[in-house]
């Protein structure tokens, strides 16, 4: 029990990392990349719990968790704005990146404080000390992400980071959810991304990019 | 042999494998790099044939130059080897100088070389001296603080920053190697040696223009015995900070554990693998990576800084 608790604050510590990334790569494929990593990383952590706890609903997370994060997103978002990943090098950001990864670390720090009652109040969980102030902490991330970005394909990433986050806190309060919620959970991913995906399309189509925090001013000039 | 005795003698066999292996390992860094991008390369002892060479030319030194630039080589010369005293270089018990300095006073002996140098850099009106040492300034000054935050986040683990104890606390067990914290630290010190040792993607160690050099422009005025003890103590200074980001902090083991002669020459090879091991993923993130634009330089120092405060804090609320 304690190597899978010592292990799974490894993967944490990586899983944060990922998120940071997600806010810090300039580069649109680097960041879907390092999402791909985000995810698997939330996989790892699901094995090594459903191990630790004798779960097989948690091995059922992590399956569905990499077929539909690490294999289906890519190839939706390949399919349906292809271009935009593959082709453009460079994303706008609001703030600076200095200034987003200082207030990045302040949000860490907010999430951890704010997690601590509610990691001594179920302390029948023994993974949870970790699971949930590190879950928090990527849910935050992901909101930052989604704020600070001006590009739609970057601020999907930011939805599905902190859809990943919540994930990865909740596997370690509730390991024994049905599998049919799971699944109903998981498949919304890719269907999220699919519709964001074809969203940005059609606006690439009719604008010609996807900079969305550039389009309220295009209203403004008329 | 008296214990002291011992200890002493250990330290200066330290001195020794960094004087002898330091233009080694820049060796087989350039040769890796150069089979990596499908060249043939010189040969990993051409350091030390550039040594020889140099140290049997003239030396010229501008007349415009002051006492600071004929000092500077030896300031750079001498400083990595009052830090291999300090750290845990062959043996993971403290040594006779070991408490004579934490891992802060290893920054300070290498700022104290860094300062010299910058100005012997600008001592000799070159144009692209002070260029060069303006941006080391620039780094240096982005890195310290994340170097301290560092240091704290390690201090928080083990309780000192005492080289020796640090790595004692992380060869514990194979639990406190997964920490969380020890994870980070790593990363954010291998962004640091990144930035600090003026590799890629910080500064490119190959690059020949003298106006997009950051680091390597400081000794451009430098000849004869000059150039040679800057070559000779820049191939130090990377060995040092390999020797601290891989025995104290990265892979604490392989050291020697007792003060046999035996133990101590055999972890010579121990070191020198863990170090080629490293250079091996060294010369693959230089050859992978792109040089970045020099405001560029802050992102990449303001993330390591940003995991070496989630280092802490995950200390501090007491889960990692």
């Amino acid at each position: 029990m304690d190597t899978a608790i010592a292990l799974n604050g490894f993967i944490a510590a990586l899983f944060v990392l990922f998120s940071l990334g997600v806010i810090v790569q300039r580069q649109m494929l680097s960041t879907l990349y390092l999402f791909m990593l985000h995810a698997v990383a939330l996989t790892a952590s699901a094995i090594v719990l459903g191990f630790a706890l004798g779960s097989v609903h948690l091995f059922w997370v992590a399956a569905i968790t990499f077929t539909t994060k690490v294999i289906a997103v890519p190839l939706v978002l390949r399919y349906s704005a292809g271009s935009e990943i593959y082709e453009r090098r460079e994303v706008d950001q609001v703030l600076t990146i200095p200034t987003s990864v200082l207030i990045a670390a302040v949000l860490a720090l907010i999430a951890w404080i704010v997690a601590q009652p509610l990691v001594q109040a179920i302390t029948d969980r023994p993974f949870a000390a970790m699971n949930l102030p590190t879950g928090l902490i990527a849910v935050f991330f992901g909101a930052f992400t989604v704020a600070v970005r001006r590009e739609a394909v970057a601020q999907l990433m930011g939805i599905l980071v902190m859809e990943s986050g919540a994930f990865f806190a909740s596997i370690a309060i509730v390991n024994e959810l049905s599998i049919i919620a799971e699944v109903a959970a998981a498949v919304d991913v890719p269907i999220a991304a699919l519709v964001i995906g074809l969203l940005i399309r059609s606006i690439h189509h009719v604008t010609g990019m996807t900079r969305v925090g550039l389009l309220a001013e295009l209203k403004e000039r008329r | 042999m008296q214990p002291l005795a011992r200890f002493i003698a250990i330290n200066l066999i330290q001195i020794a494998f960094l004087l002898a292996f330091a233009p080694l390992l820049e060796g087989v860094l350039a040769r890796l790099e150069e089979i990596i991008q499908g060249k043939h390369g010189p040969s990993i002892f051409q350091p030390y044939y550039d040594l020889w060479k140099l140290f049997g030319k003239d030396e010229i030194v501008s007349r415009e130059s002051t006492w600071i630039f004929r000092f500077a080589p030896i300031v750079h010369f001498a400083m990595p080897i009052f830090v291999v005293m300090l750290i845990p270089a062959l043996t993971d018990y403290p040594l006779f100088l070991a408490f004579a300095g934490d891992m802060i006073a290893v920054g300070f002996l290498f700022s104290a070389s860094g300062f010299f140098v910058a100005l012997a850099a600008m001592d000799t009106g070159n144009v692209y001296g002070p260029i060069g040492a303006s941006r080391t300034r620039m780094v240096g000054f982005l890195a310290e603080p994340v170097y301290m935050v560092a240091f704290f986040a390690l201090s928080f683990v083990a309780n000192s920053t005492i080289p020796y104890t640090v790595n004692a606390s992380w060869a514990l067990s194979w639990a406190s190697m997964l920490q969380p914290a020890h994870l980070l630290v790593f990363v954010a010190f291998l962004l640091l040696v990144l930035a600090d040792e003026k590799r890629l993607p910080v500064d490119n160690p190959g690059g020949k223009a003298e106006t997009a050099m950051i680091g390597h422009s400081n000794n451009l005025e430098y000849s004869g015995t000059g150039a040679a003890l800057m070559k000779w103590g820049s191939a130090m200074k990377f060995m040092a900070v390999l020797i601290v980001f891989l025995n104290v902090i990265l892979t604490p083991w392989g050291l020697a554990a007792t003060p046999h002669w035996g133990d101590v020459l055999m972890a010579i090879p121990k070191v020198l693998g863990k170090m080629l091991i490293f250079l091996i993923v060294l010369a693959v993130i230089e050859t992978t990576l792109a040089k970045l634009r020099l405001f560029r330089i802050s992102e990449f120092l303001a993330s390591a800084f940003v995991i070496c405060i989630f280092a802490m804090g995950v200390r501090l609320v007491g889960v990692g």
